[in-house]
């Protein structure tokens, strides 16, 4: 046999040459580090949950109206996404661009609600460094803010790829916003916990 | 402009200690960027180190970093020995009690995390993908991350030595002490910026061999056919991947408190400095297993390559690994039984942490077993790795001693937890890993590491570690706490004096790794240290049927695993060496400097915050997330080798085989 012949000849156990899946699978293990990560957040919370060091409790300050709100427009925002992934799936671009601006949207609603209420706060003189309690609350809520605005970067950058760069919605692309949706909807869980496990059980 | 750094915080010219260290330092690597530029070999180091992809590369650069490191953190333990044998009753010794707290804190900091984790990674990376048959890790990319986010913490923590201080809070930096109020300086951050970024490496390090060992496998290797080795660092990977976060939060939130004054660990306003303990012991002690489980898969494939037989009790082996994989979340509180927890509390993780020692004795007995009627090779490895059983079981029978709470509100914080520590870490890692880089150096290199020398080693460690640390057992019992920079008690100077005897044996054992290194290295072309076969010590797995050291592809034809020990099975049968093989093209990574600009933007975030210099912290951070970006639009990234090239590397590599079988002909 010529080498020639030898190339086209690829054995019974030739690797998989895309490490496609390897990506979402790193990428999910990630996301549990990340859980742990938030896990032991949740834990400072718990710790200086009633150490309001003569400064306010939950019961003064939080709003549940308004926490709603912001609640709603996370958790409609995670539907959102998952119609962007239908249109991925379906290789549909200008379906992924539509819902993935509406998600953006959603998300920088969110965003900028957190922002305002810690603003508030700051402003009224109840600020992170004013209690235990107030760390552990701008803390924990902030890291889940902070990674919300990481995701809403992602999500640029990848409209910015698919649209400028004019990169094709083939696998690779798909993978990726599969990852993104992997840890939007991780972020709307983390969120879900937060407004129980601080907001709800915070007013009572 | 500068933040708070003035001329005073240039360290050197205050102390002719640090003065020296400082002048070394830069002579040193005034002596590299010469020899560099000398050579002409920047570009060279440019194109097949810096921007490598390649595991194995990555792993000798990891232990050049761990052997460098040693020599550090070395110096300070040589430095307190010495102290602590003068500083008696009037005598002040030579280390002001402000250098002293730092030269302890450097010293624990620099073992852990830049001496024995860069260590352990380092053989990961060099033997994992080999054990399992693949061509590189998952992420290769993400792989070279890791590696220079774990150089610049290193870089980061001898900046310190001659710009600022280090923490003078002990290597887990407890608060109070280590609170704004009582450590201002800028030492405590350097401490939390160098882990955060060597802590961050790690981790992603945890998810990319996890990845790598669950994914991409030889075909045939079923789990209950992987070597031992890699076992462990699936292990490893899954206490990586849980313990690492926890230790990132808990800095995180010391640096909230000292940044932005919260309150987490603070004395007033609420601050709770037992969660401090609490969540520094959650992810630190995983991390002794992090460190130790290596080793044992270390000696786990020395014992029968050496002894010539098949490991004693291989599944006994895995499900002792997973054991104490699991049971190493459940011990913390170990660490700090005189918090003040309930009787109960105390007996529950008392009774967790003396069942930890029943899979380790599995361990041992399994070794022992293995040895029994074998025909062992009295090799440095396995020198190393019977120092090990010894020393080890001592060290783990102090530390069930410890494990009873009664004892340990005795002991605890007195020498003897120090000699305790040091009896496992140095009996069982460093031990360890000793071992490993003889073993794997050929491999890595294609030569061998020159085994007198090697053997000369272990035994100045050996009786060098008895020396030093069995009189620290006695002062424990005699009263003396650790951390001490003055003491009154004659009755202890005795017993220092022979520490500090010991530790210059152990100074011994270390020049002669390092002259059996510069030895190797300059008489590696003599036929009897090169390893043209790729099977220097007839060994059993899969890593040892490619060359010394493997093509960059690692294996022409991907390995078909049929048995455990499959190499050894493949020459009992006498095949494939014989079969003419079929090559194709090989799919590989490009090599990407993404890596390593992204580390040094994060080493400019962590010295800009350490310093509050936030203009360049902001650079610093676009530079980190906009190398991450533009890296992220490069669709080209990888590549094929042609079956033509694989066959020309391979015909290289046979002819030179057939040469050393004709000449043993002859």
């Amino acid at each position: 046999m010529s080498p020639d012949s030898l190339v086209a000849h690829h054995g019974e156990f030739a690797e998989d040459h895309s490490h496609e899946p390897n990506n979402v699978f790193g990428f999910w293990l990630y996301l549990m580090t990340d859980c742990i990560l938030f896990a032991t957040l949740f834990a400072g919370f718990a710790v200086g949950r009633h150490q309001y060091a003569g400064d306010v409790s939950g019961h003064d300050i939080f709003d549940l109206k308004y926490v709603g709100v912001e609640t709603a427009l996370l958790l409609v925002s995670s539907s959102t996404y998952g119609f962007a992934m239908i249109g991925a799936y379906q290789h549909k671009l200008n379906q992924v661009l539509v819902w993935l601006g509406i998600t953006f949207l959603l998300g920088a609603g969110f965003v900028g609600m957190e922002i305002n209420e810690f603003h508030h706060l700051v402003a009224e003189g109840h600020g992170p460094d004013r209690s235990a309690f107030l760390s552990a609350f701008f803390t924990l809520v902030g890291t889940h803010g902070l990674h919300v605005t990481c995701g809403l970067l992602w999500m640029l950058v990848l409209v910015v790829q698919l649209t400028v760069l004019r990169k094709p919605l083939d696998t690779r692309y798909v993978n990726r916003l599969m990852c993104l949706s992997l840890f939007w909807h991780f972020l709307d869980i983390v969120w879900i916990c937060v407004f129980s496990l601080v907001y709800l059980m915070g007013v009572r | 402009m500068l933040g708070r750094m003035t001329l005073a915080d240039v360290a050197i010219l205050d102390s002719p200690i640090i003065m020296a260290a400082g002048v070394f330092m830069a002579l040193v690597v005034a002596a590299i960027v010469g020899t560099i530029t000398y050579t002409k070999s920047w570009v060279y180091l440019w194109k097949e180190w810096i921007t490598s992809v390649d595991h194995k590369k990555i792993g000798i650069m990891y232990i050049i970093v761990a052997i460098v490191m040693l020599l550090r953190g070395f110096s300070d333990a040589i430095m307190m020995r010495a102290q602590q044998a003068m500083a008696y009753g009037g005598h002040a010794g030579y280390l002001p009690p402000h250098h002293y707290d730092q030269i302890f804190t450097a010293h624990g900091t620099i073992m852990i995390f830049f001496m024995a984790m860069p260590f352990m990674i380092g053989l990961m990376n060099i033997a994992v993908p080999l054990q399992i048959g693949a061509r590189d890790v998952a992420f290769p990319f993400l792989n070279s991350f890791s590696f220079w986010m774990t150089a610049v913490g290193a870089i980061l923590v001898n900046v310190s030595l001659v710009l600022g201080e280090f923490g003078q809070t002990g290597w887990l930096a407890y608060p109070p002490l280590s609170e704004l109020k009582f450590s201002p300086g800028v030492g405590v951050d350097y401490y939390i910026w160098s882990l955060q970024l060597t802590g961050l490496g790690t981790l992603l390090t945890g998810v990319n061999f996890f990845v790598t060992i669950v994914k991409m496998r030889a075909p045939g290797m079923t789990w209950m056919r992987i070597p031992i080795f890699t076992w462990t660092i699936l292990c490893t990977a899954i206490l990586i991947m849980a313990a690492f976060p926890i230790l990132t939060v808990t800095f995180g939130m010391l640096s909230l408190d000292r940044y932005l004054g919260m309150h987490f660990f603070t004395n007033e306003l609420g601050g709770n400095q037992m969660m401090y303990v609490n969540l520094i012991w959650a992810w630190g002690h995983p991390e002794v297993y992090i460190l130790i489980l290596p080793a044992f898969g270390v000696f786990s494939e020395v014992v029968p390559t050496f002894s010539q037989k098949r490991l004693f009790g291989y599944k006994a082996m895995v499900y002792a690994t997973v054991c104490i994989t699991f049971l190493s979340f459940v011990v913390w509180l170990h660490h700090f039984f005189t918090m003040g927890s309930s009787a109960n509390v105390n007996a529950f993780f008392g009774i967790t942490t003396m069942i930890i020692s029943i899979p380790t004795g599995v361990k041992i007995f399994n070794w022992l077993f293995t040895m029994y009627r074998g025909r062992i090779q009295y090799t440095s490895m396995m020198l190393w790795t019977m120092g090990f059983m010894v020393t080890f079981v001592i060290g783990g029978m102090t530390g069930v001693m410890l494990a009873l709470p009664g004892n340990d509100w005795v002991l605890h914080n007195s020498l003897f937890l120090i000699a305790h520590f040091h009896n496992v870490i140095i009996g069982g890692v460093f031990f360890g890993y000793m071992a490993g880089l003889t073993y794997w150096f050929p491999k890595a290199t294609g030569f061998k590491l020159n085994d007198s020398w090697g053997k000369a080693s272990f035994w100045f460690w050996l009786t060098g570690f008895y020396v030093a640390f069995m009189p620290l057992y006695v002062l424990g019992f005699l009263g003396m706490t650790r951390r001490m920079n003055h003491y009154d008690n004659p009755q202890w100077t005795p017993y220092l004096w022979i520490a500090a005897f010991g530790a210059l044996i152990i100074a011994a054992g270390i020049a002669c790794t390092v002259i059996g290194l510069v030895v190797s290295i300059r008489q590696r072309h003599l036929p009897q240290n090169q390893d043209v076969t790729g099977d220097p010590w007839n060994g059993r797995t899969i890593e040892w049927s490619t060359s010394s050291p493997p093509p960059f592809y690692n294996f022409a034809v991907l390995p078909h695993v049929d048995a455990l020990d499959a190499f050894n099975e493949t020459k009992k049968r006498g095949l494939e060496a014989r079969e003419t093989p079929v090559y194709s093209d090989i799919h590989m990574p490009r090599n990407t400097p993404a890596g390593f600009i992204m580390s040094v933007a994060a080493g400019i975030v962590g010295f800009a915050l350490i310093w509050h210099i936030w203009w360049l912290a902001i650079i610093g951070m676009l530079g980190v997330v906009g190398t991450f970006i533009v890296r992220s639009c490069n669709d080209d990234i990888d590549y094929y080798v042609p079956a033509a090239e694989v066959a020309r590397i391979e015909g290289l590599h046979n002819a030179r085989v057939a040469q050393l079988e004709l000449t043993h002909v002859a």
